[in-house]
């Protein structure tokens, strides 16, 4: 299982907003982030793969076009989190799980739904209507939507952005576990370096609706990259457990 | 669902002791299910009990037993009485049933659809549109061409039912469905539409005046047996399309990009949906005239006491409206000793104040 873009572009009417967006074939197992500043593409870039807006060029996923999947093919392969959180509305958090999951008709639908909450450590919340919740619980309910159905390639828009510091680690754990386990491949929009350069273990790095940098986390992430991208000074040092860490000095 | 679910999570309900946080998630939503079950079960007597009294209400005088009778055995009873059960009070009762609950199945699709509390046919206009339609379908006797007016005026009323949901649609594309924007923009055809029923009513003759204003204010005084059976096969067939489409509206009520990712044609599915609304409501409001308030009531309270699993909703809200219907037929009995008033005034008297405070209850929870 693998996914492959080639020559990936979108445009809004006469405006390219993405363009030229082509990488070596992003293995299973893979955590890719996708970094870049507001307006560089990320969202759009991950919405044309969901099938929300419609792209140039090609992506497969396992040889499969995305663009060409019928509906059961999309769910069972894409698991697309999105920005938005999901609406206060009257169903039970319970009931959006299981009717991602329902779709697919698995035999074993109970388990995994049940897998889900406690993986997520959110079963105290299977029975509050949505609208009850709050945004970071929403967002943990987007994911569970997702998680539920082990798709093979995971969107992720910023699914962590509502989320206070213990339960981003959480999720990540989660989303690295998941991707492991399932050999599937996860495309994680965020706007926190560290957590890329901690978790992910490619790095796109988008500027101005192109590809600025792609690669492992700790070569593409340069002071000189990070300048480019965010227009900022930083600096890149090592914590006192090893890991890389990227110190934002002022803006340029 | 098929029966023995249902029966079986009756039961369940029934018997079964509170869930406990130890249990597992699927058996504590089982829980749930059982008390869904249990509220339709409920409002499905509440239904019958109504019908059964509603066609015991009336300014001439007929017992339970005569009833009864009447309905097994009509030779049983004198002519006289057959006629008032028969040819009046049966099809005034089945037709308050099977219009409440065509517009309380609309008014649930059509919240889901534009993603919209306050949406309903009354609301947007659509019900002013098949008015509109009815209108030109009196005025403009179009019998020479061999169609009766018993088909002429649903067709009439559902073309430009669904002609002002689809402009409604567009718009709420458009405006990328704003609540606010979507609400104001069919109250405004509400009011222009309403003004086209006004040139009509100018221009009219005193007879076709007289159906005009008769339609406008929802009678069920001319409600027959057939025209009956017309508002209930229309029912049927949107109420069994929407329930095999209840999976994609939960989604669709979960996010809309969510919807979107799973495959869901979401353009495809409001157009559907909305076209399935302009149907059930034109056509049942072809036969009694405008009546307002239950497609907006009743999903409301069906949502609030079973919430949005559209399997359940679905059910909940058109049970809600025909009880609804059926109770406000009793009442415009009763309001006034020896006096029938028109249904639609009574839905109007209870569902505004409703509707005031859906505004409220609204505002407080987004606050602009």
């Amino acid at each position: 299982m693998s996914l492959e873009l080639n020559n990936i572009g979108v445009a809004y009417g006469t405006k390219q907003v993405l363009s030229n967006i082509t990488t070596d074939t992003i293995k299973p197992g893979s955590l890719v982030a996708l970094l870049g500043q507001n307006g560089a593409g990320k969202s759009t870039f991950v919405k044309s793969l969901a099938g929300l807006i419609p792209y140039q060029g090609h992506a497969y996923l396992e040889g499969m076009e995305l663009a060409k999947m019928h509906q059961y093919e999309r769910l069972k392969n894409i698991g697309y989190v999105p920005q938005t959180l999901p609406q206060g509305n009257s169903l039970l958090a319970y009931e959006v799980i299981k009717s991602a999951a329902s779709a697919l008709q698995q035999h074993n639908q109970e388990h995994l739904i049940e897998e889900v909450f406690e993986r997520l450590s959110i079963a105290h919340l299977a029975f509050y209507p949505m609208h009850k919740l709050s945004g970071g619980q929403k967002q943990m309910i987007s994911l569970a939507q997702a998680l539920v159905r082990h798709p093979k390639l995971y969107l992720l828009d910023e699914p962590t952005s509502a989320l206070d510091l213990n339960w981003q680690m959480q999720v990540l754990n989660t989303i690295r576990e998941e991707v492991n386990s399932q050999n599937s491949i996860a495309l994680l929009i965020s706007h926190d370096i560290n957590l890329a350069l901690r978790y992910c273990d490619q790095v796109i790095l988008l500027h101005q609706g192109n590809i600025l940098s792609i690669g492992n986390p700790k070569n593409s992430l340069t002071t000189e990259n990070i300048a480019l991208a965010y227009k900022v000074e930083a600096r890149i040092e090592t914590c006192s457990q090893g890991h890389p860490i990227v110190l934002v000095d002022k803006p340029i | 669902m098929n029966k023995k679910n249902w029966l079986s999570s009756l039961l369940f309900q029934l018997f079964k002791k509170s869930p406990s946080p130890s249990d597992s998630l699927a058996n504590q939503y089982r829980h749930h299910v059982g008390t869904r079950m249990l509220f339709l079960t409920l409002l499905t007597i509440g239904i019958v009990v109504a019908l059964l009294y509603d066609l015991a209400t009336g300014p001439s005088s007929l017992t339970y037993v005569d009833l009864i009778k009447g309905i097994w055995s009509p030779n049983s009873l004198s002519m006289s009485q057959q006629v008032i059960i028969w040819d009046i009070r049966l099809p005034y009762a089945l037709m308050a049933i099977l219009v409440g609950a065509s517009l309380g199945l609309a008014g649930a699709e059509m919240q889901t659809a534009l993603n919209n509390p306050l949406a309903s046919p009354f609301t947007l206009g659509v019900g002013s549109a098949a008015t509109f339609g009815a209108s030109l379908a009196i005025v403009f006797d179009f019998s020479d061409y061999g169609i009766s007016q018993t088909y002429l005026l649903p067709i009439f009323a559902f073309s430009l039912a669904c002609l002002t949901s689809l402009i409604i649609l567009g718009v709420a594309n458009s405006l990328g469905g704003s609540i606010q924007s979507v609400l104001l923009f069919g109250i405004a055809l509400m009011f222009g539409l309403n003004a086209m029923v006004g040139v009509i009513q100018f221009i009219a003759e005193e007879g076709e005046l007289q159906q005009i204003v008769f339609w406008t204010m929802g009678s069920l005084a001319r409600a027959d047996l057939e025209k009956a059976f017309i508002v209930s096969f229309v029912l049927l067939l949107c109420f069994f399309i929407s329930l095999r489409h209840a999976w994609s509206m939960t989604i669709l009520r979960s996010g809309e990009e969510q919807a979107q990712s799973m495959g869901i044609n979401v353009k495809r599915l409001r157009l559907m949906t909305l076209i399935r609304v302009s149907l059930v409501t034109a056509v049942a409001l072809a036969f009694v005239g405008e009546i307002g308030f239950i497609g907006l009531v009743a999903p409301h309270i069906a949502r609030m006491i079973i919430g949005e699993s559209h399997r359940f909703f679905i059910v909940a809200s058109t049970l809600c409206g025909a009880l609804l219907l059926s109770l406000a037929s009793i009442v415009s009995k009763g309001f006034i000793p020896g006096l029938v008033l028109p249904i639609g005034m009574v839905t109007a008297l209870v569902g505004i104040p409703f509707f005031i405070a859906l505004i409220y209850q609204h505002q407080k929870r987004n606050p602009i």
